[in-house]
C-alpha cells in the first residue's frame, strides 16, 4: 500500500461514481431493464411448464428499475464527501495496527 | 445425490449472471489498481454510512449456509426454524453492540487470536489459533459443497467434476481481488438475494393460497400444525419434553452458541470496528439487527412453501422417508420463476457462495500465515515471504476444501453440521473469552486447558448421540436434530466454565498490570465513553436503538408463537 499519492484530485470532493449507492443503482437497474424485457418478450411459463401467476418478470422488473431510480436520486441529493487528508491520516493508523497486530 | 434436479437455465439467465461478474471482478480490480481515492475510502472502511456497515455486517453473514441451511430447516422442521433468527442471532446482536463493543473499542483488541495471545500467553493463543483455522476448512467446505450443488444443478455435471470447477472459480476470485473489496460486494449481495428472495416469496405464497393456505396445508403434511408455532419446538431440537426444548433453544442456540458466534467472530466484529467513534461502532450490528430480524421471511418462508408443494420434497416427507432439504430452495425456484428471475435467483446463491467460501479461505490464510507459520514455525522473515506463504495456503486451503465438501455432503440438512461445528469450536471459545474478561484472577493456564476440554466435551457428546457425526455417532445417548448441537454446545461451556475455575484456583494469575485494556474491571472507564453521545438523536443512540431492537423482535415472537 505505498501508492497512496493521489495529489491529482482537491482535498475534499464527493465519492462521485464511487460512491457504494451508483454500483447498486447501476446493478439493480440493468437487471430490472433485462426482466422489463423478459416480461414483455419472453415466455412466462416456468422451465418445468408451469405457469407463473401473474407477469412475474415484468413486475419485478419495474420494481427493481423504480428502486434503481431511487437509490441513485439518493446519492445525488445527499452525496458522500471524501476527505482526502482525513483519509491518509486513517490509513497511515491502519498499517500501524495492522503490523502491531502480526506480531 | 440431487436425482434429476435440473434448471432450465437459458441465455437470458447466463446474462444476469454475466453482468454480475462483471460487476465483482470490476470492483475487485478497480480496487487492486487503487484507482480512485472514493473506492479507496468506501474500502478502508472508516467513516462509511452506517446503513452500510449494517448491511456489510449481516451481509458477510448471509451466506451460502444460512439461505440453503435455513430454508432447509423451514421445510423440515417448519417455523421453529425462526428461533435461528429471533433466538439465535438478534439478541446477541444488540448484546455485541450495546455491551462488547464498547470493550473491543476501548480496549484496542482487533482480533480475537489477539486477545488470547494477550491476555493468556502462546499456549492458548496456538489452541485457538490451530482449532480456528481448521474451523474454516471445515465451513469452507460446506460452502464449497453448496456452490457444487449449484453447477452440477445447472450444468449437469457430476459432484466431483463440480467441485474442482467450483474450487477453482473461488480461487480466481480470491486472487483477483474479489475479497479486497469485500464491503461493496457484500453491499451488492444483500441486494441481489434479497431482489431474487422476495419475488419468489410471494409467487409461492399467492400458488398455496396465501397464509392461510399454507396454513392449512402445512396442518394436513406430516409435520402437522407444530410446525406452524415456534414454541417449544420440539421438531427442531429432537427433544420429546417440551420443557427441555425450551431450555435447549434458549440455553443453547439463544445463549451459547449464537453469543459465541456474534461476539467471538471477528470476521463481522472488523467490519464494525473500522467506524469513526465507539457509539458508530456499536450501531452497525444494532442497525444489522433489524434487518435480520425479517429475513426469516424469505428464507424459512420459502422452504416451508416447498415442503408443501414441491413434490420432490413432500412425497418422502409426508411418507416418512429422507428428502434433500438442502434442495428445497432450488427445487422452488425452478418450479415457481420463468427465466430471468430464474437467473437473478442464481445469481444470487453463486454469489453468497462463493463470498462465503473467499471469506473462511482468507480468514484461514490470515491466520496460517502470521498467527501460526510466523509466531511458531519460521520467524522474522520479510513481508514478502509470508505472502507468499499465504498464496500456497490459499491454494492448500481450496484443495483441502474439496475433502471437506465431500463430508458435508453427506448430511442431508447442513444447518445441522455447521451448528455442530460450532459446538466445537465457538462454544468453548466463548466461555474461555467472557470469564477471562470479567475475571482478572483467571490463569494463563487456565486459558488453553479450558479451552481443550470444551471442545472435548462437545466432540465426545457428539459421538454418544445418535446422528450427528454421521456413521462416527455412536448412538449412547438419543439425542438427534438441532437438539443434539445444543447440549454439545451447551456442555462445551459448562466444561469449559468449570475446568478454567479449577485449574485458576491451583495455578497463579498474571500481574494485573499486564492486564490493562484486556480485562473490564482492569480497563478505565473513560476508554468507553463516546464523547459525541449527548448530541445523537435519540435513533442514533445504541441502547435507545437497541431496546427499540428488542421490543420488536419479543414482538415477532409472539405473534408466530
Amino acid at each position: 500500500m505505498s501508492e497512496s499519492d493521489t495529489t491529482e484530485q482537491p482535498v475534499r470532493h464527493t465519492a462521485g461514481a464511487f460512491d457504494v449507492r451508483t454500483f447498486i443503482a447501476a446493478l439493480m437497474g440493468i437487471f430490472g431493464v433485462i426482466l422489463v424485457l423478459a416480461g414483455i418478450f419472453g415466455s412466462d411459463t416456468t422451465t418445468t411448464g408451469t405457469k407463473t401467476p401473474g407477469n412475474a418478470n415484468l413486475w419485478v422488473g419495474i420494481a427493481l428499475v423504480v428502486f434503481a431510480v431511487l437509490m441513485q436520486g439518493w446519492a445525488m441529493l445527499r452525496p458522500t464527501i471524501v476527505d482526502e487528508a482525513e483519509l491518509a491520516k486513517q490509513k497511515a493508523e491502519a498499517e500501524e495496527m495492522g503490523g502491531h497486530s502480526a506480531h | 445425490m440431487s436425482d434429476a434436479l435440473r434448471l432450465g437455465t437459458n441465455w437470458v439467465d447466463y446474462l444476469v449472471i454475466a453482468i454480475y461478474f462483471v460487476f465483482v471482478l470490476g470492483i475487485g480490480i478497480m480496487a487492486r489498481r487503487a484507482v480512485s481515492s472514493s473506492l479507496d475510502f468506501f474500502l478502508s472502511g472508516r467513516s462509511l454510512p452506517a446503513w452500510v456497515t449494517g448491511l456489510a455486517f449481516i451481509s458477510a453473514n448471509l451466506g451460502a449456509v444460512e439461505i440453503i441451511g435455513n430454508s432447509a430447516n423451514g421445510a423440515n422442521y417448519g417455523l421453529p426454524s425462526v428461533h435461528f433468527f429471533w433466538i439465535g442471532a438478534v439478541p446477541a446482536m444488540l448484546f455485541l453492540g450495546v455491551v462488547m463493543m464498547p470493550f473491543y473499542y476501548g480496549s484496542k483488541v482487533r482480533s480475537v487470536p489477539e486477545f488470547m495471545l494477550r491476555r493468556f500467553g502462546p499456549t492458548a493463543h496456538l489452541v485457538n489459533a490451530i482449532s480456528f483455522a481448521v474451523a474454516q476448512l471445515l465451513i469452507a467446505g460446506i460452502n464449497l459443497y453448496l456452490l457444487a450443488n449449484i453447477v452440477e444443478i445447472i450444468l449437469g455435471w457430476k459432484l466431483w467434476v463440480s467441485l474442482i470447477v467450483a474450487a477453482a472459480i473461488v480461487l480466481t476470485y480470491t486472487t483477483l481481488g474479489g475479497l479486497s473489496a469485500a464491503i461493496y460486494n457484500e453491499v451488492l449481495q444483500f441486494f441481489v438475494i434479497v431482489a431474487s428472495l422476495t419475488p419468489l416469496t410471494i409467487i409461492g405464497l399467492n400458488k398455496v393460497g396465501g397464509w392461510g393456505g399454507l396454513k392449512d396445508k402445512v396442518t394436513a403434511s406430516a409435520g402437522g400444525s407444530a410446525q406452524l408455532s415456534s414454541w417449544p419446538g420440539n421438531g427442531l431440537t429432537g427433544f420429546d419434553s417440551s420443557l427441555l426444548s425450551v431450555i435447549g433453544i434458549v440455553f443453547g442456540l439463544g445463549f451459547v452458541l449464537s453469543f459465541g458466534y456474534w461476539t467471538t467472530n471477528f470476521v463481522e466484529v472488523q467490519r464494525a470496528m473500522a467506524s469513526k467513534s465507539i457509539s458508530a461502532a456499536q450501531r452497525a450490528p444494532i442497525i444489522g439487527a433489524f434487518p435480520k430480524m425479517f429475513i426469516p421471511f424469505i428464507v424459512i418462508l420459502p422452504g416451508m412453501i416447498a415442503a408443501v408443494l414441491v413434490n420432490e420434497i413432500s412425497d418422502p416427507k409426508n411418507s416418512g422417508g429422507s428428502p434433500n432439504y438442502n434442495n428445497a430452495i432450488l427445487y422452488l425456484i425452478r418450479d415457481l420463476l420463468p427465466n430471468g428471475l430464474l437467473g437473478l435467483a442464481v445469481t444470487g446463491l453463486l454469489a453468497a457462495f462463493m463470498a462465503g467460501m473467499a471469506a473462511n479461505i482468507s480468514a484461514f490464510n490470515t491466520v496460517f500465515s502470521y498467527d501460526l507459520w510466523q509466531t511458531y514455525v519460521v520467524k522474522d522473515r520479510e513481508d514478502g515471504y509470508y505472502l507468499t506463504v499465504g498464496r500456497w495456503a490459499t491454494v492448500g486451503a481450496t484443495v483441502v476444501a474439496i475433502g471437506t465438501a465431500t463430508f458435508a455432503a453427506s448430511y442431508s440438512n447442513v444447518m445441522n453440521y455447521l451448528q455442530t461445528l460450532f459446538g466445537f469450536f465457538n462454544a468453548p471459545l466463548f466461555a474461555t473469552f467472557i470469564l477471562g474478561m470479567f475475571w482478572k484472577r483467571m490463569t494463563a493456564s487456565a486459558g488453553w486447558i479450558g479451552l481443550v476440554s470444551g471442545t472435548v466435551a462437545a466432540i465426545v457428546v457428539s459421538v454418544l448421540g445418535t446422528d450427528v457425526l454421521g456413521g462416527l455417532s455412536l448412538g449412547v445417548i438419543g439425542l438427534t436434530g438441532q437438539g443434539a448441537s445444543f447440549v454439545a454446545a451447551g456442555a462445551a461451556f459448562v466444561v469449559d466454565l468449570i475446568v478454567s475455575v479449577a485449574v485458576t484456583l491451583v495455578t497463579a494469575p498474571k500481574p494485573e498490570s499486564s492486564l490493562r485494556g484486556l480485562v473490564y474491571s482492569l480497563t478505565p472507564k473513560s476508554d468507553f465513553h463516546d464523547d459525541s453521545e449527548g448530541k445523537l438523536s435519540w435513533w442514533q443512540q445504541p441502547t435507545k436503538l437497541a431496546g427499540v431492537g428488542l421490543v420488536m423482535v419479543i414482538i415477532l415472537n409472539i405473534i408466530f408463537w
